[in-house]
């Protein structure tokens, strides 16, 4: 501890012992667990006796549960929840783009396939053509990106 | 936590660290982030295409397979066995950055090792699930899964699936050499030369990171 430079004595200072506690850490895991578990059982017993239209009602349910995955293992895991407000938001912030992209660009997709069908009589062909056998490879599928 | 940091404190008008962590620490924060927006650019991407499609493969229906299990259905059975080990490799992580933090070098060898081992299976298991698919006739620029309504689907599904996985699959990869070298340093006791185990933090940051994309693959891949 003596040949520490003072900006790692602030850091390691700033650090309460209790955070590290083997408890919360475990508390996570088991949140973290359980919130995959209920993704799982609901991806794998629930979702496919609906029919696929209910599909983006399932979708943004996983995409809440994820998205409390992810804050759990960036608060606790990655330590962030306990630092400080500048660090905090250093990372938030710019973070937030994620919002604008994400909305931005599935717009887009939906937009595209509006557009080709109406537009590209050809692509509602491709849409409809019927997969043969599973076993080999469709030569079909090559031309169709 | 909160009573280290007074909260009308000036942290900006100079004489103290604003941010109130080590430089390192923070750009690894920041090395984080733009690595966030890679994997978001992929991802973006990957969605992007899969709305602008007519119809896609069902993942209950691709990712059906177990090692040994042959022919049996089991669908997402593999792929949760795989997010188990990275959630629990990552829980080892975060008890090896909580023995540094106490400078107890012991612990900090029996969990890093532990983490490098659940790196190791995670990979062993991915390396499985792609040979597995590759026999299936699956690869960049071929795809031999139907969409669910038993359409043709067009390659963008293989070529999706293989590039993000591989890309994370690589972090993972990075992160299990990062953790060996973390943890020859600490038996070799650089770390308690220096007196503290930062190291260990910045590559427990990666670490999780490496778990926290995985979160989100398995989302975009698996479920939806």
């Amino acid at each position: 501890m003596a040949n520490h430079s003072t900006s790692d004595t602030t850091a390691h200072g700033s650090q309460d012992e209790h955070s590290f506690d083997t408890k919360a850490i475990w508390r996570t895991f088991w949140i973290l667990l359980c919130i995959t578990c209920v993704e799982l059982i609901v991806g794998m017993f629930i979702a496919p006796h609906f029919p696929h239209h209910y599909k983006i009602w399932f979708n943004l349910l996983y995409i809440i549960l994820t998205g409390a995955k992810a804050f759990y293992i960036i608060a606790e895991f990655m330590h962030l929840r306990h630092e400080i407000k500048n660090l905090i938001m250093t990372i938030a912030i710019p973070a937030l783009l994620f919002v604008w992209f994400i909305t931005a660009f599935l717009w887009e997709g939906n937009s595209f396939k509006n557009l080709r069908q109406t537009l590209d009589p050809r692509d509602v062909k491709k849409a409809e053509q019927v997969m043969e056998e599973p076993a080999h490879p469709e030569e079909g599928t090559e031309h169709i990106k | 936590m909160a009573e280290s940091v007074t909260i009308n404190q000036k942290w900006w008008s100079g004489g103290k660290s604003p941010f109130n962590v080590e430089y390192g620490k923070l750009m690894m924060w920041y090395f984080l982030m733009s690595d966030a927006f890679t994997f978001g650019a992929f991802l973006i991407s990957y969605g992007t295409i899969r709305f602008s499609s007519a119809a896609w493969p069902d993942p209950n229906h691709v990712f059906s397979s177990f090692p040994f299990m042959g022919h049996t259905h089991l669908p997402l059975v593999f792929v949760s066995l795989m997010t188990f080990i990275l959630i629990m490799s990552s829980v080892t992580m975060v008890l090896a950055v909580g023995a540094g933090h106490v400078n107890n070098r012991a612990r900090v060898i029996k969990w890093m090792s532990w983490t490098i081992v659940g790196g190791i299976a995670f990979l062993s298991c991915q390396a499985w699930e792609w040979t597995h698919l590759y026999q299936e006739n699956a690869w960049w620029g071929r795809n031999p899964f139907a969409n669910y309504d038993g359409t043709v689907a067009s390659t963008n599904f293989t070529n999706f699936f293989f590039t993000i996985t591989g890309f994370h699959g690589f972090h993972v990869f990075s992160g299990v050499i990062v953790n060996i070298i973390m943890l020859i340093m600490a038996i070799n006791g650089t770390f308690e030369r220096k007196g503290h185990y930062m190291m260990i933090e910045k590559a427990g940051l990666y670490w999780h990171f490496v778990d926290l994309v995985w979160v989100f693959v398995f989302t975009c891949f698996y479920l939806f």
